[in-house]
């Protein structure tokens, strides 16, 4: 019985886990003419995590697709999408919050890139990742604080 | 301002500008002095510019174990297979080259396929009409799509069309299968949301962190893949891809993985027969 109270308990925790107080949950984001000017945890983000995000497989894997002259350690970076020098002076944190969540708000349908903070309108979901997000919102929050730093 | 447009420019229409991208050093693929097309005309109304073989794709080390059949590491499967051709099975017992003579009674069948079986109701792979000969004709259980015996016979009877170009029936009870496989082909699936196209039509030639995109063309398969260590069939690797994006996949042999082969096929028809190619 006791076992039982705990698997509620954890499986309560794992549905609320995006309800954390003061974290904006994935469905709830809003877009501002293409940006997310507030914090999706109320918080700023810690660059120095989300360098680390940007080449983890698991996470962000943003250098499968772009290269990035401030990770020259890492090898292959990917060229799927656009070159990420100076990102930090052509966005603003806001637009750059805006594309990691969703970039379809920001540069239309086509774009290929994932959005990483969403759970909707998605198809046939692995059953693995059914109803995630690919980072949560302080990996979100992590890797725009990186990215603000990548300046010319 | 000018930079944020181009940029902005920059991400709606990466694909169009990364498509021209291709590293391609135009080495021909030879194979004891027979020269296998890798590239194939494209029609007029076809989604690609190019149809190019994913061996083009390939390092020069990767492309050269295809090169020498005593280097290539999927001859172990053909030898395995022609044993496994001259082994009786089943209630009948009955080997299949009782009925089939050599295994070059079947030069051809690998470039024809998926192709429209009647009773079967839907396109037939060469899985299928193994399977089918087993149970049939032989008398036996039938093989596993994944089981080295099929990887291995399928790598046989691929090799006997070697060289030939891929020529499937596209008219009749195939255009609605193809046409759903296309549906497939072109729909964004799992949690990173990318479709087949998004990588193998517009992002073909560019680098994917260490991987080279391919087209994703099937004229190799089986394929002595080195990242398995072994023969892998066509729906091992759309199920790879599915797994990749996140996505739920689909059963190998499953009405969908048929019909996306037979759409997959209908995008390199022309490119010569490579199985068993060998690749990352």
């Amino acid at each position: 019985m006791k076992a039982i109270a705990k698997t509620i308990a954890a499986a309560t925790l794992l549905i609320s886990g995006s309800a954390v107080a003061g974290v904006v949950a994935p469905g709830n984001v809003q877009f501002v003419e293409a940006t997310v000017p507030v914090s999706l945890t109320g918080m700023a983000g810690d660059p120095a995590k989300g360098r680390k995000w940007f080449t983890n497989r698991k996470l962000g894997n943003c250098l499968a697709c772009h290269a990035n002259d401030d990770l020259s350690e890492e090898q292959f970076h990917g060229e799927i999408g656009p070159y990420l020098q100076g990102v930090g002076d052509t966005y603003s944190e806001g637009e750059l919050r805006a594309i990691v969540i969703n970039s379809k708000e920001v540069f239309g349908e086509m774009t290929i890139m994932p959005a990483f903070y969403k759970t909707e309108g998605l198809n046939r979901v692995a059953r693995k990742f059914a109803g995630k997000t690919i980072l949560s919102a302080e990996q979100v929050e992590d890797i725009v604080a990186y990215l603000a730093t990548l300046k010319e | 301002m000018k930079r944020t447009v181009s940029l902005l420019v920059g991400g709606l229409f990466c694909s169009a500008i990364s498509t021209a991208a291709i590293a391609d050093d135009g080495r021909e693929l030879v194979i004891d002095g027979q020269t296998i097309a890798t590239t194939a005309p494209v029609p007029d109304d076809h989604p690609l510019d190019e149809i190019i073989s994913g061996w083009r794709f390939r390092s020069a080390e990767t492309q050269a174990l295809q090169m020498d059949d005593f280097e290539n590491p999927a001859f172990v499967a053909i030898e395995y297979a022609e044993e496994l051709w001259e082994t009786p099975a089943g209630a009948s017992n009955q080997s299949c080259a009782d009925c089939h003579g050599d295994a070059d009674s079947f030069t051809g069948l690998r470039a024809k396929l998926p192709r429209w079986n009647e009773e079967m109701g839907k396109p037939a792979t060469l899985e299928m009409l193994i399977n089918a000969s087993i149970e049939t004709h032989q008398g036996a259980k039938p093989w596993k799509w994944e089981s080295a015996e099929m990887l291995a016979m399928t790598a046989l009877i691929g090799l006997q069309s070697r060289g030939m170009a891929v020529a499937m029936e596209t008219d009749g009870p195939m255009t609605d299968w193809i046409k759903k496989g296309e549906e497939l082909y072109y729909t964004r699936i799992g949690q990173l949301d990318i479709a087949c196209a998004n990588c193998h039509e517009d992002n073909y030639g560019n680098m994917i962190r260490a991987d080279h995109l391919s087209q994703g063309q099937v004229n190799g398969f089986p394929v002595y893949r080195l990242k398995w260590g072994s023969l892998g069939s066509i729906h091992r690797r759309f199920k790879g891809c599915m797994d990749q994006v996140r996505a739920e996949p689909y059963k190998r042999g499953s009405d969908e993985f048929i019909a996306l082969e037979a759409y997959v096929v209908s995008r390199g028809m022309g490119l010569s027969v490579e199985t068993p190619s060998v690749r990352n």
